[in-house]
């Protein structure tokens, strides 16, 4: 696989002063979903629309399917759509004109029966003649959606895609990114939705105050990061930890019920063995046990927290 | 990389081709924004221009003499048609542009693969068109008034074009500069309507006596008007030369396009 998108170098400060991406590097590959998490204000935004043309590079290289963002920025930009943070959209003209005239923008002859297909997926054909104005949030952003996919784009940026997004629309929303990863697109989404990162992405990049910390498989980051616990729900609750438990780490919680044991689920050695005997000998008696893997979502906050 | 190389003219830029349905695109959005409020927008002009016939035409006109073999009726029909487009097409042009930034809809554009000539050509080439509409309105109003005969009706096209055009891209300027719908009222305000009224619109400059007859041809508005009225009546009715007025509207033309090439060039306004 080579990168469809390679940024190389690129930074980012305000005309205010503000220095909002510390020169940054990231290749993006053909065909995946990338996911780039960060808290409010990390640059994330700033990073996409950098890559759109919707803000000026103050430093370094964006190249999209070959072509510079900036020399070549009428090829590049033909095949690149975004749905950005913000609903902005028209008030007064209709769903169906505004994503036509979305595709003539970018360029491309009238095509009604793709238009027809775009909307249909999205559940918006039998809206397409309500004014922008008539609809619902949630609607406004599957019509943004409709309009970056308007062109038949390679590559879709989403910026938070599900902000304001009922639960169902959420998972439609996710079966459509993976329908459109199928036919080829790729995809580069941001979220503050954790389990969405965890749920689809390929890769996560973390942003953090403007510098880019972590670029990873998803599925390496979780075995990398990943803490295993185990948890005893212990018959009598108790006090303290138990002082034959030193080596271990061991912690007390929900009002000493509850012993939890945290180990690395990669190690070759992981140490529940040796425990459970231990606990055993200490006579601490237990009702049940269960283990649970650390999610994206505590990766993530610890990884923010840490920096 | 420098911020003036923000957005890339055609010739730094390769394998590109002229994006004609993005102009379609825009151009079509613009007239649409236009239509669905025909009524009003040709409304107004229409009164406003009635208006003026009824009390200069009319009421003062009768008592006024003639200019040249001019009435005077017929006398203040281009300069009210040069009054209506001046205005017309530096709000429609203004507000064009304006309102996708204010409203943040403007991320489209930016993003899409249009260059700054052909975004011009989409936003400007409608508001134009609006403005030459109204101009044929007016002058159709103007007929039920008074009559008059246009004497090289190719000028008088060539004149309104090239206004509409000019104080089109003059608008587009100002929409893209301005940072509240307030400046886009008062720079009308305070500067064209002014300018407008006091370059001939109800007189020939040579009614002024000195110095204000010497003053007003530092005013650009005279030359457009006198060269309108030129293309209507002839030279007993123009107050400046011909070839004078044209260069006026070239040269006004020139700067606006500048002008607007730079802005498009650093992105200034447009662009973080
Ligand atoms: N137009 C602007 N002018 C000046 N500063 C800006 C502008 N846009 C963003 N910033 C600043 O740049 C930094 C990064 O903002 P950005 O919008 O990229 O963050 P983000 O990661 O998308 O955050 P969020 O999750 O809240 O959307 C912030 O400090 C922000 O205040
Ligand atoms: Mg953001």
């Amino acid at each position: 696989m080579h990168p469809i998108i390679s940024i190389k170098d690129v930074s980012k400060t305000y005309k205010s002063g503000v220095k909002a991406l510390q020169p940054v590097s990231l290749d993006i590959m053909k065909g995946e979903i990338f996911a780039l998490l960060g808290p409010n204000g990390a640059g994330k935004t700033t990073l996409i629309n950098m890559t759109c043309g919707i803000v000026n590079l103050s430093s370094g290289t964006i190249v999209a399917d070959g072509n510079d963002i900036i020399r070549d920025y009428k090829e590049a930009r033909k095949k690149i759509g975004l749905v950005p943070q913000e609903l902005h959209t028209d008030a007064f003209e209709r769903v169906i004109d505004t994503v036509t005239f979305s595709r003539g923008l970018f360029g491309f002859a009238p095509n009604p029966a793709y238009i027809e297909k775009v909307l249909r997926d999205l559940s918006l054909w039998e809206k397409r003649n309500a004014k922008i104005m008539e609809l619902s949030g949630g609607m406004k952003r599957r019509v943004m959606i409709a309009k970056a996919l308007s062109h038949e784009p390679k590559i879709l940026f989403l910026d938070e895609p599900s902000a304001g997004v009922d639960v169902e629309l959420r998972r439609d929303m996710w079966e459509m990114v993976r329908n459109l990863r199928k036919s080829g697109v790729t995809i580069i989404l941001t979220t503050h939705y954790i389990e969405e990162a965890e749920e689809m992405a390929d890769r996560v990049g973390v942003i953090n105050k403007g510098q880019l910390i972590l670029v990873e498989e998803k599925t390496t980051l979780m075995r990398k990061l990943g803490k295993k616990q185990l948890t005893l729900e212990l018959a009598t609750p108790i006090d303290a930890v138990p002082d034959g438990l030193n080596g271990y780490h061991v912690e007390l919680v929900d009002e000493g019920r509850q012993l939890v044991y945290s180990f690395d689920a990669n190690a070759a050695d992981t140490g529940i063995h040796g425990f459970l005997k231990r606990i055993g000998e200490l006579g601490v008696d237990y009702k049940d046990l269960h283990t649970e893997q650390s999610s994206l979502e505590d990766i993530f906050v610890s990884l923010v927290h840490s920096k | 990389m420098t911020q003036s190389e923000a957005i890339p003219q055609a010739a730094e830029t390769r394998g590109t081709t002229f994006n004609l349905f993005g102009i379609q695109a825009i151009y079509r959005f613009e007239m649409a924004r236009w239509f669905r409020t025909l009524g009003q927008s040709l409304f107004s002009p229409v009164l406003s221009t009635s208006l003026y016939f009824i009390v200069f035409g009319s009421a003062i006109g009768s008592r006024m003499g003639t200019i040249g073999d001019v009435s005077y009726g017929a006398f203040i029909v281009p300069g009210l048609i040069m009054l209506s487009i001046l205005t017309e097409s530096v709000s429609n042009a203004s507000f064009g542009i304006y309102m996708p930034r204010w409203a943040g809809t403007i991320y489209e554009l930016l993003s899409a693969p249009v260059s700054a000539l052909e975004a011009v050509c989409g936003y400007v080439g409608a508001a134009a068109t609006k403005s030459v509409v109204i101009g044929v309105v007016i002058l159709i109003t103007a007929r039920v008034f008074v009559d008059y005969h246009v004497q090289n009706w190719p000028v008088m096209l060539l004149f309104l074009v090239l206004t509409s055009i000019s104080f089109c891209l003059f608008g587009f300027i100002l929409g893209v500069l301005a940072d509240g719908f307030e400046k886009l009222q008062i720079v009308p305000m305070l500067i064209l309507t002014p300018l407008t009224f006091l370059g001939g619109t109800f007189y020939s400059i040579t009614m002024l006596p000195e110095p204000w007859r010497t003053l007003t041809l530092f005013n650009p508005v005279v030359y457009l008007i006198s060269g309108f009225r030129w293309a209507f009546f002839g030279a007993q009715a123009a107050d400046v030369n011909i070839g004078l007025s044209l260069s006026a509207i070239s040269v006004f033309l020139a700067v606006c396009l500048a002008a607007v090439w730079w802005i498009f060039k650093t992105g200034y306004r447009l662009k973080n």
